[in-house]
């Protein structure tokens, strides 16, 4: 079963040729970082703009490079949801475009499954049920996985995504984009004991998230101390590193709280953390810690994996497959923009 | 006429929003203005709440998706323009469709559409700052046109 996965819900067009789910043939990605960063996030418009351009030259690269030809393609996995529709949209219109003209199979993805199946890749996937964080720009979802059954989604972000979070914070600070990347490396030099952050849990049996309180708490502490962005003000009684760092801790210890609570009750050894976030340095620090201490299996996966690509895409495709099979109907599939 | 409120929560602008919804129409525009965290997408929780959208459904923040839909007794699109950048960036989203219909639109960040691209009929709700928890709440019906 070799199956072509395409992914556009935000960011970068990508797509991947995957066989059996596990076998990477091909994998491209074109990622919009510099189309966006003047703007400070993904800007709707110049997003799907690019991937009307980058969507046919990645899929031939995809294929090019897999040695494999059109024919030899079993099926099609798309990206239908959640993202932004007009992005999806272009995504979605070439797979379509692609199964009819070849007579291929589509298969519909959920992003998050994708995410959730990119923990696995290049190695054994786990022999038991697992829990699994997906953490990104858009996204905070817990799900308990069983081998052979759909994901079941444990809890989720009430308000803000904890990507969003950040990026919302490194804006307000002046930091760049992608906000992320920006503070973990502020962070290395900072303090994340320097200002006590509020933690918000939504009480002890709760799976969901909240991330809306702390970005409020750093928007209070800047309208306090004064804004780095505030050229009137030559010194700061703060250390921005330290502010960073702080942030950071507070959203990585809810994250890792909620994903222990969650492992322990359910009764699982098996613990995944992918998206965006899971790039994360401190995250990544603090989760291996963690699974030493529980005796965890603790997968994170290779930093190429943790943000959007198609192989994700291709490899829960073909998990999908094996559960639900093909898509009946090639013309009944649509752009979601809320999908869990 | 303006009617000014202090709430002192998150729960208490949940619950303003909730008195606030329960006078809208399918159709109407709400215009939220305030900062960064200071209640637009909390107050709109409780406007989901008096239009029947049920409390398990969470309303999340739309900064991603631009554009989230939700099915309650009247449809809610609750729009997030905080990444939108000119009226060309409007143009793809679809929005006169979805102002000039028959759902409840409340609109975050509406000054992305700057001061025309904004419907003559409309609530303007701004947020300000108090203090930590405090948020001055000022509700306001704009007619402009005749």
């Amino acid at each position: 079963m070799i199956i072509l996965g395409i992914e556009s819900s935000c960011d970068e067009t990508a797509a991947a040729i995957v066989e059996r789910g596990r076998i990477i043939r091909s994998q491209v990605v074109a990622s919009q970082i510099s189309v966006h960063s003047p703007y400070g996030g993904v800007v709707p418009e110049l997003a799907s703009r690019k991937h009307v351009e980058a969507i046919i030259p990645v899929i031939d690269k995809a294929v090019r490079e897999s040695g494999c030809s059109l024919d030899e393609i079993d099926a099609i996995g798309v990206t239908c949801g959640p993202g932004l529709v007009g992005s999806l949209l272009v995504g979605i219109a070439a797979a379509k475009a692609i199964a009819y003209a070849l007579d291929k199979p589509l298969i519909p993805v959920n992003h998050l499954e994708g995410h959730l199946w990119a923990a696995f890749l290049g190695g054994d996937p786990p022999s038991g049920p697992s829990v699994c964080l997906v953490v990104s720009g858009g996204h905070t979802a817990l799900y308990f996985v069983k081998p052979g059954e759909p994901p079941q989604l444990l809890g989720t972000t009430l308000d803000d995504a904890a990507g969003e979070a950040f990026d919302k914070v490194a804006k307000l600070l002046g930091l760049g984009y992608p906000g992320g990347v920006v503070i973990d490396r502020l962070s290395e030099q900072g303090n994340p004991q320097a200002v006590s952050f509020p933690r918000s849990f939504l009480g002890r049996d709760s799976f969901d998230f909240s991330f809306s309180g702390i970005k409020t708490a750093v928007v209070n502490f800047v309208k306090k101390f004064g804004s780095p962005l505030d050229s009137s003000k030559e010194i700061l009684p703060y250390r921005v590193e330290d502010v960073v760092a702080s942030f950071q801790e507070a959203i990585v210890d809810v994250l890792l709280e909620k994903t222990t609570m969650a492992a322990e009750r359910k009764g699982v050894r098996h613990v995944a953390v992918v998206g965006g976030v899971a790039a994360n340095r401190r995250l990544r620090e603090r989760f291996t810690e963690r699974a030493m201490e529980k005796g965890w299996d603790l997968r994170l996966p290779p930093l190429a994996f943790c943000t959007d690509n198609a192989v994700m895409i291709a490899a829960a495709a073909y998990e999908v497959w094996k559960r639900e099979g093909f898509c009946r109907d090639l013309f009944s599939v649509d752009a979601l923009s809320r999908w869990y | 006429m303006s009617e000014k409120y202090t709430t002192r929560s998150p729960e208490e602008t949940v619950a303003l929003g909730r008195t606030f919804g329960s006078r809208l129409k399918p159709g109407d525009v709400v215009a939220l203005w305030g900062d960064l965290g200071s209640g637009k997408t909390t107050f709109t929780r409780g406007i989901a709440q008096s239009l029947g959208i049920p409390p398990s459904i969470p309303i999340t923040s739309p900064t991603f998706t631009i554009i989230n839909e939700y099915l309650g007794t009247t449809r809610l699109y609750h729009i997030d323009l905080y990444r939108i950048r000119g009226s060309e960036d409007v143009e793809s989203i679809a929005l006169r469709e979805i102002l000039y219909g028959n759902g409840v639109s409340v609109i975050e960040w509406p000054d992305r559409l700057g001061i025309d691209g904004l419907p003559e009929n409309r609530w303007d709700i701004l947020f300000d700052i108090l203090d930590e928890n405090g948020r001055l709440i000022t509700i306001e019906w704009i007619s402009t046109g005749d």
